[in-house]
């Protein structure tokens, strides 16, 4: 046995489900991050996470649970990466049960709500604050392997790129952030850094402290990304001062409903349209028949969610924080009044390419949680994504386990280096975000987003440092792929290409060859029996 | 709106601080002190009441919703989040931003709060067994896992310091959250180390009682806490 520390970037679910499998089987390792966990956006999470408990006496199984992600995702997910994750699922959800987390009970036994996309109550939820709940329950116990030594913090320190040799990744550089000195750590990489917020500050539910510079930066390193086009638009969301604020979908789990006002009557759309499944369709339907309404002539330009039928008690026991929010911050009170709501930018379904076992393209790199693509295919289904991140991580980790590990060294100092943001980054980001945004709206077509090229490539020459170069990079990535995608499936709509075409049911694969990007398309595995 | 503040400026290893004027023309009636920060950054081309450049004001942010802890400062002198305090409630100005003076300061407004977590390591705050909490104890656990390490309530604290014996209010929902759950084996350490560290350095002046940006009824995590591991009361079975 060699005592290689493995190099986590990230300290978010998938981080810390990563860094505590690999101290549970007594191998060290160093969790990195920019912030700690505290700040992570994992905290943000409200609605739940998903497992086939079937606590609530439905028949629920992994199977269903397979077969509605599958379905959600549009069939662009890999099926036998899906079975795992919702086969693992009821495991997870116990073990977190077992390190202490209050999921929500009733008559002295757990309960499951409904989250969209998904006919059985399958969603265990602590209240309103699901992930800062799993997120303090995980801090906890991987505090305990703090206090061993196995888990070393790395907690205010930025990635700065993978060490490569003769093709294969045995380390990583980061920089502290708050003296400036610089590290190489040798031992193989897990990268759960988290989504691309930062590549549209404002325009997120996320935290644009994830500014997506891990992913641009092991981009421009010759690692391949996929699926950069899907982009989940969440229905209800609310603008709030920097940012955009979510309404949980928890919302329409407990019985709210998506409403516009058509010649002086409210017309509860989503019902009329979808009987089955109403306003809990999934997402990205969701969010483009809103778009749709707004325009239509005979309707009023604005969407509004109706939680007002709701009952006192589940106001008081499982949507607290959600009336709290909406008071706050709109001054509107949901059990009285309609909430204004429209869809704002919430996930990235697309990012670091990996396969089954959560192995980059690059040998001795691996990625999970919401930095990587897998398991949520054109379109993630509420409550998936936390279950993801941490059955991702704690995959990555046995299957790094697995394998003949690196030899031990120690990190060495690299000195002083200088800092990676420039002055001008933040209004850079600003102005790349809104060429960005011209292409990757919710319904895009082929003008548009080579208009929004142009709009990148004008920025290009400003890109005066290597880390906005590496994220106009990604960002021409992003249109790229959607451009290329002529179809429509999950959250990309294309008005040019409405159809759902089978020949492009496969995965975009994305590489940068020096400035060049390559665009392939990767057929989806076949499902194999279990 | 026009909004001014003053802004304690701390470049890096340097030994002294120094107030900056910084005024700035915002669109957003409901701007908080946070949005007003990014916005200062976003501007690489302002310059200060006295015509020198401000430059990038590092301070510490993530969800910009109340939900992270980063944002904390001192605004006008007490201890807040810069992500919910809005300008429209603070009066004319100029408002005076400082960073958190009980830590050491990084940078500006960034404030290095490792001594927070360390007292968390050396209170054992963790679980060695596998739990199965009782539905009258998920309210507890729920609202003790609600803190956000911000370290407001040390702020206003008389008898915190980092480094020192009193570990702070801070300390307290982390353990509230499983002290009831401990293994066996762990309970009289853990208990010792609660009623020397957490209970024992308060002064109950309750200073820190309504400083909580999470809202964390800190009063009732403690009465818990003592009674667990003080006063050893056996929880209800
Ligand atoms: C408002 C909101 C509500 C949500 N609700 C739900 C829900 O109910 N259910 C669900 O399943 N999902 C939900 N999600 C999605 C889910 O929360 C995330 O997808 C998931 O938590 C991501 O976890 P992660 O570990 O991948 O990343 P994160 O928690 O985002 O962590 C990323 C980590 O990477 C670090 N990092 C980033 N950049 C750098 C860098 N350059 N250098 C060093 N470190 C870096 C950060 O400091 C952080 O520690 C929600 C998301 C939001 C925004
Ligand atoms: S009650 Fe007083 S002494 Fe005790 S923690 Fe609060 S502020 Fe500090
Ligand atoms: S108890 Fe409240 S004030 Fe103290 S650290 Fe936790 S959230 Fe902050
Ligand atoms: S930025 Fe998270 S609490 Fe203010």
């Amino acid at each position: 046995m060699n005592n290689e520390r493995i190099n986590i970037v990230g300290a978010g679910l998938g981080g810390l489900a990563a860094a505590i499998r690999l101290a549970e089987a007594g191998r060290p390792c160093r969790l990195i991050s920019l912030q700690p966990s505290e700040r992570a956006q994992s905290v943000l999470a409200e609605g739940g996470i998903n497992a086939a408990l079937d606590l609530m006496g439905e028949g629920d199984t992994p199977e269903e649970h397979c077969a509605d992600t599958l379905k959600g995702g549009v069939y662009l997910a890999d099926p036998n990466a899906v079975a795992g994750l919702t086969r693992g699922a009821p495991d997870i959800v116990r073990w977190l049960a077992g390190l202490g987390v209050p999921f929500q009970m009733e008559n002295g036994g757990m309960i499951q709500r409904s989250f969209g996309g998904q006919k059985k109550r399958r969603t265990a939820y602590a209240r309103s604050s699901t992930g800062k709940a799993l997120m303090t329950a995980l801090i906890d116990a991987a505090r305990r392997h703090e206090a061993s030594g196995l888990i070393e913090r790395w907690p205010h320190h930025a990635f700065a790129g993978l060490t490569v040799e003769g093709g294969v990744c045995v380390g990583l550089r980061v920089r502290d952030a708050w003296t400036g000195e610089g590290f190489a750590l040798p031992g193989r990489v897990i990268l759960c850094s988290g989504g691309l917020n930062g590549f549209f500050p404002e325009r997120t539910t996320g935290t644009v402290a994830n500014a997506g510079d891990v992913t641009a930066t092991v981009f421009a390193q010759g690692v391949r990304l996929a699926n950069l086009e899907f982009i989940q638009y969440h229905p209800t969301t609310i603008g709030i001062s920097g940012k955009r604020c979510l309404i949980s979908e928890a919302a329409r789990g407990e019985g709210g409903r998506l409403c516009v006002r058509r010649g002086g009557e409210l017309w509860y759309f989503m019902e009329e349209l979808y009987p089955e499944l109403g306003n809990l369709m999934p997402r990205d339907v969701v969010s483009r028949e809103m778009t749709r309404v707004v325009r239509r002539e005979d309707c009023e330009g604005q969407v509004y969610l109706d939680m007002r039928a709701l009952p006192a008690e589940i106001w008081a026991r499982r949507l607290s924080d959600l009336r709290e929010e909406c008071r706050h911050y709109l001054a509107i009170d949901p059990a009285a009044e309609l909430i204004p709501v429209e869809p704002g930018i919430h996930f990235f379904m697309g990012g670091i390419d990996v396969d089954a076992n959560h192995r980059a393209s690059l040998p001795g790199l691996w990625a999970a949680g919401e930095c990587a693509c897998q398991y949520h295919g054109a379109n993630r289904l509420g409550a998936n994504s936390m279950l993801g991140a941490i059955y991702g991580g704690q995959r990555a980790a046995d299957d790094l386990m697995a394998q003949p590990g690196l030899d031990a060294g120690e990190p060495v100092s690299l000195g002083i280096l200088p800092p990676m943001e420039a002055p001008g980054d933040d209004a850079f980001a600003l102005e790349l975000r809104d060429a960005l945004l011209g292409g990757l709206g919710m319904l895009r077509d082929a003008a548009r987003i080579e208009a929004a090229l142009a709009a990148v490539d004008a920025l290009a020459a400003r890109a005066d440092t290597e880390r906005c170069r590496n994220r106009l990079a990604l960002g021409r990535a992003m249109l790229l792929a959607a451009l290329s995608r002529r179809e429509s499936r999950g959250a990309h709509t294309r008005t040019d290409f409405p159809e759902r075409d089978e020949g492009f049911r496969k995965t975009t694969v994305i590489s940068r060859r020096g400035d060049a990007i390559a665009i392939e398309y990767r057929a989806i595995p076949e499902e194999v029996e279990a | 709106m026009k909004a001014r503040f003053e802004i304690l400026r701390h470049r890096r290893g340097a030994a002294e601080s120094r107030w900056q004027r910084v005024e700035i023309e915002l669109p957003d009636e409901n701007a908080t002190v946070a949005t007003a920060l990014a916005a200062i950054n976003a501007r690489p081309d302002l310059k200060d009441a006295e015509g020198a450049p401000v430059g990038h004001v590092a301070w510490d942010c993530s969800c910009l919703q109340k939900k992270c802890g980063a944002c904390a400062m001192r605004i006008d002198g007490v201890p807040r989040l810069a992500c919910d305090t809005r300008l429209s409630e603070l009066g004319a100005g100029p408002v005076r931003l400082e960073p958190l003076k009980k830590f050491p300061v990084v940078e500006d407004l960034v404030v290095d709060r490792t001594a927070m977590f360390d007292n968390l390591r050396q209170l054992h705050s963790w679980l060695d067994r596998e739990v199965r909490l009782r539905e009258d104890q998920v309210d507890v656990a729920y609202e003790a896992s609600r803190c956000l390490q911000c370290g407001c309530c040390l702020e206003v604290c008389p008898n915190f310091m980092p480094g020192e014996r009193f570990a702070g209010t801070a300390a307290l929902p982390p353990l509230a959250r499983l002290i009831e759950e401990l293994a066996p084996s762990k309970k009289e350490e853990v208990y010792r180390l609660y009623t020397r560290r957490v209970y024992e350095g308060c002064g109950k002046s309750l200073a820190c009682r309504n400083i909580c940006p999470a809202g964390i009824d800190v009063e009732k995590l403690l009465v818990n806490s003592n009674a667990i591991a003080v006063w050893k009361r056996m929880g209800k079975r």
